[in-house]
Formats: C-alpha cells, structure tokens, sequence
C-alpha cells in the first residue's frame, strides 16, 4: 500500500470515528452504554460525543446489562438503530440471556417476522493486568450462538469500518473490540471501497505456513511473521475476522496453499475457535495437510494478575515463532 | 364408541399406573370430568375426560401400569360420528423406506505419512512403503514424496516401466524353480557346417526379409526332437504331466534386463519359414513387453539360445512347471576330430537342463542325440 | 331484545375480536350488551380453545410444554380492551389467551401448536412462542422476565420516534423475582417511556408459592421503589381489569411514564400438562373455581337481563364451531420441508431454500 493512501491513527481514534460517523448518518442510531456520556467512555472512546449529540442520542444507562442490552433489542424491534456499548466483556455474561436467547433467536423463533438490527460493542481481551474476571477471551462464546454475527476487530482497519456495515445488517451484530490496543498507532488503508464484513482477510502472504487467527492474535501473528522472514520463512497470516457465520473458505484456501496450519487465538484453548477451524480444516481439505494442524490458545487458568504469569498465560510472538521453527523443522 | 386412553401429559411421560377409576361403567361422563387418577414419575395426576357420554367398560384394573395411549376404558356417546378417535401414537415415526445396506470401507493403515504426502503419492504411483520420512516421527511429507517422484522419473528414463515387475518376476520364478526342481545337466557338442552350409542355400531362394536365421534350425530341431521323447515336454504338476502340443518358450532377453518367454505354438509343425515368420513376429513384442498372456503362458519347455559372440555354453535354470530347458551356446569354430582327422568347425554347445523328479539322464541323452541328428540333416529341418 | 338484535350482535361477534379495538371507550360500570357479550364471548373461546388445547395434548397432536391460562381469562380479555393496533404487546408462555385476544386466528395459533407450516410462526415457536408482527404482538417469551427489558426498548423507540403507541407487557409474578423486573422498572422509569407493565399474579410460580418468593407479597407496592404508579385489581373479574387498564393507559398518554398493573388472578389448571400439583390443595382451587371470571360475568349480564340463557349457549355452540375448525386447520396443516430448517437464522437466509 502506498503511504498516500493511509492514514495513520490510534485503535480508540478509528473506534470513535466509527461511532460518531453512524450518528451523523442515521438519526435513528443512538449509542446507549454503561459510561458513555459524561464520564467520555470508559475508555475515551466516545469523549466528546455527548457534546456533540446530547443526551438522547448518548445514553448512560444504570449498571443493568441484562436491562439495557434487552432495552438495545427491544429499540431495534421498535424501529430505532442502537449502539449498545457493554463497557467490557467481562459484564456481558450479564447480559447473556437477553443475546442468547432473544437478539439470536426471536427471526427465526417468529418464522421470519421479526428482525434484531441491534449492534453491541465490547471490550475485551487481556494483557492490561487486570487478573481473572477482567482478562476474558470469550468470543468462542458468542460464536457459538446461530442467529447472531461476531466480527472481531484485530486491526485498525477494522476498528474503523465494522461498525458501519454492521449497522448495515438487519440482523443482531456484536462487535469485539480489544482494550490493549487502544493506544497503538498505524498506518489504516484510506480506501475502504472494498471492505467487506463477509470474508476474512489474508493480512500477509506466505507461501511455507499458515498462522490463523483473530482479533489480538492478528499484529502479534504479523509480528511473528515478519520475524519469520529474516529466517526465509514465509508465513502468511489470515485475520478471521467474522468468527460467526465463519468464512472457512480463506482459511481452506490458505491451507491449500502453504499446506501447513498454525492456529493462534488468545482464548483458552479448549472449545475454542481455532478448535472449530482445526475442524473444518480436515473436513474440507484433509489432504491438503503435509502437517498436523496445530494451536496456540491461552493457556487453561484464571488469569494471574502478576505480569510474568499474565504473559506465560498468552501466545505471544515469539512462541509463534518458535512453534512455527518447530513445525517446519523436519528430522 | 370412544376410547378413553392413557393421556400423553408430557414428552417425558412413557406411562402410567392407574391408581384410581372415578367412575364406574355405566355412569355418565361430560368433558372436563376427572375420571381417573394416574401415577407418574412427578406424582398423581387427576385424569379428565374430553367427550360426553356413558362409561361402557373399564379395561384397566386399578394398580395397573400402562403405556401412553393404552386404550383404559370404553365410552359410549349417542351420537353418531363424532366419535372420531385420533391414530395412535407411534404411527407417525414408521417409515416405509428400506433400511440402506452399508458395509464400511476401512483402509489399512500402513505408513505414516501427510494427508497432502498421501494424496500425491496416490497421483504420481508411488509406494510409501519405498519412501523414507524426513518429519516428525518420521512422517512422509509431501517434500519426501516429491523427491522420490524425481527419483523415480530418472529411473525411468533407463528402465522403461515396469522392469521392476518382470525381474521380481524372473527372481520368484528362478527361485522356485531352484528350491523346487532338482536339475541335472547335460551337454553335447554339434558340429554346425552343415546346417550352416545348408543354410546359406536356402537362403539364396529367400528375400532379404525372409532369410533364415540358424536359430530357428535349432528350434526346429528341438522340436522335432520332442516328438520322439516326449518325456521331456510338459509340467511338474504332482507328478509328470505330458503335454501333446509342443510350444517351444523362447527366451528373450530385454534390453533394461530381465528376460520373457514367449511360446512358439506347435513348433514341431511349422515349417522354417514359419518359425522365422513367429520370431520376427514375437522379439519386437516381447522386447515391447506387448506379449499377450496366452503367449506367456503356455510353453511346454523353454530355449535359451545366447546368440553370436556371446558364452560358450549356457546351464539353464527349468522354467517351472516345465521339466527341461534347453541351451544353446554361440557358434564358434573349434578344432574338431572327425574319422582320425582333425578340422575346424563351427561348434554349438546345446545343453540340457532336465527336472530328475521327471526324467533321468538316459531320457535327456536321447533328447540331445535327436537335437544332435536333425541339426547334422538340415533338409529334413 | 328481538331476535333480529341478537343476530346483529352474533354477527358483529363473528367479525372476530379485532372490534375490540375500535370499541369507544366508556365508563364500564353500566356494561352495554354488546360490550358485555363480546367480553364473555372473547373469555370463553380463550377457555374453549385451551381446554381443546388440553385435549390435543395428551392425544400428542400437540407436544413440548404447553401453560393453559384457564382461570386468569379476565386480565388478558380486561387489558386487551384498553390497547390499540398500534400499541405493542409482549408476553409470556402462558400466552394463547393474549394472542386470541389481540386477535391472532385460532387456527393459525392451533396449527402454531400442532407445529404445523401454517402456524403463526411456520412451527417454529410452538406453545410458548406465538409471535404475529402485523398484531404488533411480540411473544410468547419463555425465559421469565427475559421480554421486559425488550418492552422497555420498544417503549423506548416510540417515545424516540414520538410514536403515539404504548408498549403493554405481560408477565406473571415470578418474573417479579427476577432481575430483569427490577432492571426494566427502573429503567422505564429513568427514561419516562410509555409502557403498561402488567403483573398476573396467579400465586404461583410454577409450584412455589408467593409466600414463598416474595418477602412483600403486595407486588403493587413495588412500583412505588422505581416511582411509578401501580395499583392491583381483582384479576377475576373482567370488567375491573378492563377500567382499570383504561385509566392505566390514559394516564401513561398524559404523563408519559410507565405504570404497573397487578391483576391478582389464579389458575385453575396446573401450571402446565405435567404436573401432580403436588403444592396445593383441591380446596384451595375450589374456592377460586368459584371465582371464576367466565361464570361471574355470564351471571351478571343473565342477573341484568343483558343476554339470556339462549344466548350463551349459541355463544357456546359457535365457539365450538370455532375452534373445531382450528383443529382442523391444524390437522390439515403440512410440515415445512426439512430443507427450509436453516431457513430464518438470518435475515439473507429467508428466502426458501
């Protein structure tokens, strides 16, 4: 990509873009969440927006995720656009009934008559030394449920774009959306006439393996690649992206290609996504494989609050590396 | 008449025991009544009724367990037709579709190799059994089966395909032959200058392309030899087993190695001409590997004949289930003592391979003196 | 009253429950004859059509869980009378007597339960989830107290969307023990959006008794935590429940805020086909048998000369007519082909397959 045609911006930055680009949009979109308003966002991401668009536009709600994301379906049914915002996903077990068993299951429970277009946005993800009940991976949850979409926004590029084209959706769309990044800064294509919320993405291409993954897996997968490199190891690293309804066939035509696979996911490892792709991978394409598929999950604790434990917990770059080294190491 | 059933009071509920009859036969029943009291899992359960109509009989006995939709009593109604009970339970999941026969196929698992190394095996022919692994364990990956597929391709380029098969196939028949057959050999040296001299004659009357060569006087010769001691012609099969016809197996020599044998069929009947015309016909097949399998398969003793400048003499190994092979060395001039006087000759060495459970040497003797005695009275070939 | 009178009133009956929501409002003490046998009519067809429901059931035409609402006929007859077409209606998976009351047809809703293609939602529901868009009738909820939080969203987007509409919402006092109750009162009352909360308190959560889930068993008394006005009528009888809902409604319009409404009824059938009420007594039931809210009403229109006993017989004899054609609408009904199961997970999978 040529560097006039980027725009270099912080994860928080193109998050907030997004948001403030759907009210402008859509008078029918409301952002309703826990701290949205005054406070600016638990994490800043939508400073300034209660401002700019007022109270009615920019709810705070009460600590009521089981009422407020049931109130975001009910606004939907009832003809409105809402954002709803649960600060963290940590809190959305709270909320898990309302996603479960009414955003997922009242179109087809109706026979068709009825629609969910409600967006719900969540934080998530580790590595801020937050220990065991704010260090959650749950996509594989959420991705489990048939009748909701789950995108997960590993990049910038994501940050930006999903939610639009989720508010696009007539159907009940949560977005991940990952906390550590924050602050990171990069370069984000400016051309967005081709994106998609359909297909996952291959980041980078490779030809020798293939590394798998989402959300903050992707940079840490690109990291590793790019590591890989200076050894005369080309990866190719595929974002997932959309874990529900899956798109298996970049993964299977990634396989295809280098013929070797390498899942990486944050999440614990068992009943995992990558689990589900391992799966599909030698339902479709079997004998594509000149290697066992292999993991790199979260390791199978509570997470630790000490900052050495908190890391051997995660994947992190250079065990990509280095399972990478060891797959591709014949005897 | 209606049938008052075992109600179905959940998806969980296979049956129940019947605790109580409310009513008797012959008292008046209306919709909604409680009639019956049940026994279930979750406790008793009072049992309503949902026609009009006098109680006609009571079919199950109080303490009695029944399944769902067990008829328990019979309800008279006076009005006609609107009787109508609904099919039983159960109906509903018979099916008339024949039940599919299915036999699993399981492959043997031999080798441990890639799913990817597997399937390109499969596409370019190549044994995994042959192909060693460099992953992990030991794994065959898709890098070990391409270079054994280069490999293989180089070889093929001197060997054409399937050598490898006919030398595994000349090695088992050898080494059957050589566990099984006890061989006794015998040798006889021919004087070649008149069946050489008669030759050339007769190939002055001939084409360029029908010339004979002395091969097929040999074969003649030991055709004809056959004839008077057939004891020599046909197979070791729990015992000697002769054979009328006399299909001589020539053997041929492939350029990439290995050797085939052809059958002349019937040589003791064909002419010279003939015989060449069945030599020129087999060799380019033969060395082709385009023979047909009748051909393969028939002979009923085998020549081994080594051509020009080549060894002296040849002990041959019998073809198995044949009892005899006969050599022949190449034709070379030797002094040769005749009548007290001493010549050069053209010399063949003919050799007898012969099976001692079959034949013994007096038998095999014969058999080179008649070889011997044609080749000295070509005109009679 | 001429013959010629009734006629017109069968007639107008027959047009089916939707009249209710054009029927002018008036003070309901001096009950008119037509409003008096279009409420007795609505009452007992929900009563006849459940108790074929019943039948159907442990015949297995019907299966899954099945909640009869016989006995508490008054609060969704009572309440329905007050709502509009455009006002929006959530409920529970007791909820065959709120769908025939908006005016779903009995045999969609019959062939709903048999899980028939031709059910309100294609039989894909059943029971517990009787859905109808056009009706503005949103469930048929079965997890307890899991529809307020969505009422309070949809009494959210009209008061965004300065819709005239109000949201009524239906839950039983079970669902007062749950969270989301809680939440979705004080919710709807931070918001201030138009929503009538209605409470059948029947006594009984599944088995356990109001004694034994609530440490205040005036469930009305709750609303006052969250600020808003509630009050509790005496769910049996019909003609309460339905002046009471009116003034709900009217006040919710003036002043724009939520309103709780506890109808305290009871239900006569066990909570669902298989169960051995083993938590109460016959007696008790009994006693409220003798409430019940069909008899009460017949007995007051017969005591003011409003209809006569000819009159609630045909009135019988076309409800059995009536849902006799909703069984065999149900029965005739065809299985959506197994190829269409993946049909509705999403929106771009509606089309048949």
């Amino acid at each position: 990509m040529n560097s006039n045609d980027t725009i270099l911006i912080t994860y928080r930055e193109a998050l907030k873009q997004a948001v403030r680009e759907a009210l402008h949009k859509d008078e029918k979109v409301f952002l309703m969440g826990e701290d949205v308003g005054r406070y600016g966002g638990a994490f800043a991401v939508s400073k300034g927006l209660l401002q700019e668009f007022g109270p009615e536009r920019i709810m705070d709600v009460p600590l009521s995720e089981n009422g407020f994301v049931g109130a975001g379906i009910g606004a939907a049914l009832g003809g409105m656009r809402p954002i709803v915002e649960i600060m963290t996903v940590n809190f959305s077990l709270l909320a898990m009934d309302q996603l479960v068993n009414n955003a997922a299951t009242l179109l087809h429970m109706s026979g068709g008559q009825l629609n969910v277009p409600v967006v719900i946005r969540m934080s998530c993800g580790t590595g801020r030394q937050l220990a065991a009940q704010h260090s959650h991976s749950w996509e594989p949850l959420f991705a489990h449920i048939p009748g909701l979409i789950v995108l997960s926004a590993g990049t910038h590029e994501d940050a930006r774009h999903m939610l639009p084209m989720a508010l696009q959706s007539a159907d009940p769309v949560i977005i991940f959306e990952y906390t550590a990044m924050l602050n990171m800064e990069k370069d984000m294509p400016g051309n967005t006439s081709d994106f998609n919320i359909n297909k996952a993405m291959v980041r980078k291409p490779g030809k020798d393996i293939s590394i798998i993954t989402y959300g903050a897996g992707v940079y840490k997968a690109l990291d590793a690649a790019a590591a890989l490199a200076t050894m005369g190891v080309e990866a190719e690293v595929v974002d997932l992206r959309i874990l529900r309804p899956l798109d298996k066939d970049t993964a299977f035509e990634s396989v295809r290609k280098t013929h070797r696979a390498l899942l990486v996911e944050e999440a614990w490892a068992t009943v995992n996504i990558s689990a589900e792709i391992s799966a599909c991978i030698m339902e479709n394409v079997f004998y594509e494989l000149d290697l066992p598929v292999q993991r790199l999950g979260g390791v199978e604790v509570p997470m630790p609050y000490a900052k050495h434990l908190e890391d051997a917990s995660l994947p992190q770059k250079e065990d990509i590396v280095e399972r990478v080294k060891k797959m591709l190491q014949h005897d | 008449m209606i049938e008052f059933n075992m109600p179905s009071l959940g998806a969980d509920m296979e049956a129940g025991t019947l605790r109580e009859w409310l009513v008797k036969p012959g008292d008046k029943v209306k919709r909604g009544d409680i009639i019956a009291i049940v026994e279930t899992q979750k406790g008793l359960i009072d049992i309503e009724v949902f026609d009009e109509g006098v109680v006609n009989q009571l079919l199950i006995r109080e303490d009695e367990k029944v399944p769902v939709g067990t008829v328990m009593a019979l309800i008279a109604n006076g009005e006609k037709g609107t009787g109508k009970t609904l099919q039983r339970l159960g109906k509903e999941t018979e099916t008339g579709k024949p039940v599919e026969e299915w036999q699993p196929v399981i492959a043997p698992h031999l080798v441990k190799a890639s799913p990817l190394a597997k399937r390109i095996a499969a596409e370019k022919n190549i044994d995994l059994q042959t192909v060693k692994g460099t992953g992990e364990g030991g794994a065959i990956t898709k890098e070990d089966v391409e270079k054994a597929a280069a490999q293989k391709a180089v070889m093929n380029e001197i060997k054409p395909p399937a050598t490898e098969s006919i030398r595994m196939a000349v090695a088992a028949a050898m080494s059957k032959s050589n566990r099984e057959i006890p061989h006794y050999y015998l040798q006889q040296k021919i004087d070649m200058r008149k069946a050489l001299a008669w030759l050339v004659e007769a190939n002055k009357l001939r084409g360029v392309k029908q010339r004979l060569l002395p091969v097929v006087l040999l074969i003649k010769a030991v055709a004809k030899a056959l004839t008077a001691v057939p004891e020599l012609n046909g197979y070791w099969e729990n015992g000697f087993r002769h054979k009328d016809e006399i299909n001589i197996g020539f053997a041929i020599s492939l350029r990439s190695g290995g050797v085939m044998i052809p059958a002349i069929h019937n040589a003791d009947k064909k002419t010279l001409d003939e015989l060449m015309t069945a030599l020129n016909y087999i060799i380019p097949r033969a060395r082709a590997m385009k023979l047909k399998s009748s051909e393969l398969s028939t002979s009923t003793i085998t020549i081994t004949s080594l051509g020009e400048a080549n060894a002296e003499l040849v002990y041959g190994v019998i073809y198995p289930p044949q009892v005899a092979l006969v050599g022949f060395g190449s034709i070379i001039e030797q002094p040769w003592a005749e009548q007290g006087m001493l010549d050069v000759r053209p010399v063949i060495t003919a050799t007898l391979a012969a099976d001692h459970r079959a034949t013994d040497g007096a038998t095999g003797s014969r058999l080179l003196m008649y070889i011997n005695n044609y080749l000295q009275k070509p005109e009679l070939l | 009253m001429s013959l010629d009178c009734r006629k017109e009133i069968f007639q107008h009956l027959n047009n089916n429950v939707k009249m209710s929501n054009i029927i002018e409002i008036k003070p309901v003490h001096t009950i008119d004859q037509v409003h008096g046998m279009q409420l007795l009519y609505q009452m007992m067809r929900i009563r006849r059509f459940e108790e074929k429901s019943a039948e159907m059931y442990t015949k297995t035409r019907i299966r899954g869980f099945l909640h009869l609402y016989i006995g508490e006929e008054a609060v969704a007859v009572g309440v329905m009378q007050a709502l509009v077409a455009d006002d929006n209606i959530l409920s529970t998976y007791r909820e065959h007597g709120h769908a025939l009351a908006r005016g779903i047809d009995a045999p969609v809703i019959m062939a709903e339960m048999y899980g028939k293609m031709q059910g309100c939602c294609r039989g894909r529901g059943g029971s517990m989830h009787l859905f109808d868009a056009g009706k503005k009738f949103y469930g048929g909820n079965a997890i307890v107290a899991g529809h307020l939080p969505i009422a309070v969203g949809m009494a959210l987007a009209s008061k965004k969307q300065n819709k005239q509409n109000i949201t009524c919402c239906f839950f039983g006092d079970g669902a007062v023990a749950e969270g989301a109750f809680h939440e979705s009162m004080n919710l709807a009352a931070l918001w201030s959006v138009p929503l009538l909360m209605v409470c059948e308190n029947n006594l009984y959560a599944m088995g356990t008794a109001i004694r034994y889930s609530h440490a205040v068993q005036e469930l009305e008394k709750k609303g006052a935590a969250y600020g808003i006005g509630s009050v509790a009528v005496n769910g049996m009888d019909v003609l309460e429940v339905e002046r009471a809902a009116r003034e709900a409604v009217e006040r919710i319009h003036t002043t724009g805020r939520p309103f709780f409404l506890v109808c305290n009824t009871y239900r006569f059938r066990a909570h669902s086909m298989f169960d051995a009420e083993l938590y109460r007594d016959k007696s008790e039931v009994e006693e409220w048998k003798k409430k019940d809210p069909i008899q009460a009403l017949q007995k007051q229109l017969l005591n003011e000369q409003l209809v006569t006993d000819e009159d609630v017989q045909r009135l019988s004899h076309e409800i059995e007519q009536e849902v006799q054609a909703a069984v065999d609408f149900a029965e005739a009904g065809t299985w959506e082909p197994v190829e269409e199961l993946s049909r509705f997970v999403y929106s771009d999978q509606r089309k048949p397959a």
